[in-house]
């Protein structure tokens, strides 16, 4: 985890200082501030692996010495199969013909947004199909 | 749910799966699988790659004479435009990201999935919708973009490009968008929460770390483009003047937006195919990869600074920083130096086998330098003034995809068997690998001659010069051999299918997606081998030859020690 944060935070430092560089020098707004942007977006999620590596044991992933049965257990739940990606995708199809072919397209766009939504949700809930 | 164990269940036997689930096309609608969903990503992006070239190579016989009229001034502009478009959005990204990162980075680090399946399969849907989308522009009235790929305000409003083409290639692209940053997130998250116990950071395979840090350069910039494009529909359909002088906006901050996104997306489609060449190069060359963390660091290097250099686009628009620029786009030369001299040192006294898909990595090589060397030139903002809007820029930029073209082939030809289980026929590759190598050439060298004579690019006909017109039919006389190449590869497709069985480990690669059978199982592994080095496929099926720290290698018997 803290090889993680570590590239992250030092990205994010770079953007920083580049920013700084950029701004003064040449006083154009939009670059500075997508380059601002950039370094909040790796101080982010860098800030937090830092936060958790301090307060965590490490990881089998980040020992170089773990033996494959020192990572038994669960890691995690895959779904099998489940049609809810292909319905949010076919309503965010949609809902962008609705942009260019007229507002009607967005009734079964949103509708199928709307349904993949709880349906995808209640299959997360129940376990969905294997 | 299926829960997952690690250790998977040990399993001698190499049969395959127990899932049981929907068949035939509800088996494809409904997947979760990532090899799957890879193999779809795979399928589609090789279709939009046959649709591109189809574009192209009408461009180039438009071009093979001077006042060609196999299409009409405004049907080549669209040409022009989706060519682009279908190459850079619908092919050359999501084959990399979408296609074989999908399938192999999971069984790289020894994970039984992506960390959001669903969300992955997502990501392949509003791929595929974003395709139909943006090519559905060639069926409506007033026909597809028209606008080049880069949609440069205040060409691309709705005064100068009216019409329903344009706001499909948006649409198409704001779909697109949303699946990359999507599988962005997943391969971050795969990435730093599904390695395999002992499979540290710096153990990772090289593609492995390009494709996080190619996710984390998608992360970075596709959210701009999404921002520019919805503030593009704006001024074409609510009425903002955010890119239009007339309402006091700014045209230049679309090409600040695009190319914020536009530079660091070529590294995003760069990165992963270098991440490719340097496991072919390895693998083929029986040797580890040479300055692992040297590699490592260089492509951290390129991606910092790939955010630095966007408006080296943007030179002759004379409201830009040239120092700047012009500093940081050269600077990234070193990074890139570092790989290339390191993809050099890992052959070097290696036993290198000359299959398809080394020679296709080879001939990355000479025409990813080729193409990065014209690049350096073009950082440099005098000769750029000299060469902007000519050919030498898209023959620059064609030597650079080219190379990323071959890189792929090579990335089929080496993991194909992994996926499939099967061979492809090595005699049929190797021509196709010529055809594909000296055709690149052939058709973008007379187009740096061309550019530096001062042939502008876009245009559909020319003046009638000579020798313009004779390096014109050089270089479509290479698009005809690079379209050749592309059928014989279909023809080996068609050949080989289901006739040479590949068996787990038909090239003694080093990774783990190589432990696993061809295809591999659901959820990837029956067992997993001991990680003590990045090499863990190589460390368990050679255990003579033991894991050595980064630096350090092996003294061969006829190798005299350094005193």
């Amino acid at each position: 985890m803290k090889v993680e944060a570590k590239i992250l935070i030092g990205l994010g430092v770079f953007f920083g200082l580049m920013c700084l560089v950029y701004w003064n020098w040449s006083l154009e707004n939009a670059g500075g501030v997508m380059m601002f942007a950039a370094m909040l977006l790796c101080f982010l999620p860098g800030g937090y692996y830092y936060w958790w590596s301090r307060r965590m044991k490490m990881r089998p992933e980040d020992d170089p010495n773990a033996t494959q049965a020192s990572g038994a257990g669960v890691v995690g739940a895959f779904p099998g199969t489940s049609i809810w990606p292909f319905t949010l995708g076919m309503g965010a199809f949609f809902v962008v013909l609705a942009l260019v072919f007229g507002i009607w397209f967005m009734v079964p766009g949103i509708g199928l947004v709307a349904w993949a939504m709880l349906g995808g949700t209640a299959e997360g809930r129940r376990g969905g199909k294997v | 749910m299926t829960d997952v164990l690690v250790p998977p269940v040990h399993v001698e036997d190499h049969g395959h799966e127990e899932h049981h689930g929907p068949t035939g096309i509800l088996k494809w609608i409904t997947t979760t699988d990532h090899k799957i969903i890879g193999l779809s990503y795979t399928v589609t992006a090789v279709i939009m790659l046959v649709i591109g070239g189809m574009f192209a190579e009408i461009i180039r016989a438009q071009l093979a004479t001077p006042n060609g009229t196999l299409v009409s001034l405004a049907q080549y502009n669209e040409l022009f435009t989706m060519h682009g478009s279908v190459m850079i959005y619908l092919f050359a990204g999501p084959f990399a990201f979408g296609a074989l990162a999908n399938i192999i980075v999971p069984i790289q680090i020894g994970a039984p999935d992506m960390a959001f399946p669903r969300l992955n399969a997502l990501s392949y849907w509003l791929y595929l919708t974003g395709a139909i989308t943006m090519l559905s522009g060639f069926f409506v009235s007033g026909g597809a973009a028209n606008f080049g790929w880069v949609a440069y305000a205040p060409l691309s409003n709705s005064l100068n490009t009216p019409g329903s083409g344009a706001d499909l290639w948006i649409g198409g692209l704001l779909l697109t968008g949303f699946s990359a940053i999507f599988t962005g997130v997943n391969l971050c998250a795969t990435i730093f929460y599904l390695r395999a116990p002992g499979m540290t950071m710096f153990r990772m395979p090289i593609f492995t770390w390009n494709m996080l840090v190619t996710s984390i350069l998608i992360l970075l910039a596709f959210p701009v483009l999404t921002a520019g494009l919805i503030m593009l529909y704006a001024d074409r359909h609510f009425g903002t003047h955010i890119f239009s002088v007339a309402g006091g906006g700014v045209p230049v901050l679309w090409q600040h937006l695009f190319w914020f996104w536009g530079h660091p997306e070529v590294y995003i489609l760069a990165l992963p195919f270098f991440g490719m060449v340097t496991e072919i190069i390895a693998v083929f060359s029986r040797k580890p990869v040479f300055g692992y963390k040297g590699m490592v660091f260089a492509t951290l290097s390129i991606a910092a600074l790939s955010l630095g250099v966007w408006a080296h686009h943007m030179f002759t628009t004379g409201v830009v920083l040239l120092p700047f620029f012009s500093i940081m786009s050269l600077l990234i030369a070193v990074p890139t130096g570092i790989k290339i001299f390191n993809w050099i040192g890992t052959m070097w006294r290696g036993e290198v086998w000359f299959s398809t898909a080394m020679l296709m990595a080879l001939g990355f090589l000479v025409t990813f330098l080729i193409g990065g060397l014209t690049g350096i030139y073009l950082a440099s903002p005098p000769l750029d003034f000299f060469t902007h809007d000519t050919y030498f820029v898209v023959a620059h930029f064609h030597s650079v995809v080219m190379a990323l073209v071959l890189a792929g082939m090579a990335g089929l030809y080496y993991w194909g068997p992994k996926i499939t289980g099967y061979l492809l026929n090595e005699r049929i590759g190797k021509a196709q690998f010529w055809f594909l190598f000296i055709g690149s050439q052939v058709f973008t060298f007379p187009l740096y001659i061309l550019g530096l004579d001062g042939m502008a690019r876009r245009m559909a006909v020319y003046p009638h010069q000579p020798q313009w017109k004779m390096l014109n039919d050089l270089s479509t006389l290479g698009a005809v051999l690079i379209g050749i190449s592309t059928v014989l590869f279909v023809i080996n497709v068609v050949v080989s299918w289901k006739k040479y069985p590949a068996g787990d480990n038909p090239w003694d690669g080093h990774t783990l997606e190589w432990f696993t059978t061809s295809p591999p199982p659901h959820h990837n592994f029956y067992r997993l081998p001991q990680i003590r080095s990045e090499r863990p496929t190589w460390d368990h099926n050679h255990p003579g030859h033991p894991a050595l720290g980064h630096g350090q290698h092996e003294v061969h018997e006829n190798e005299v020690p350094a005193s």
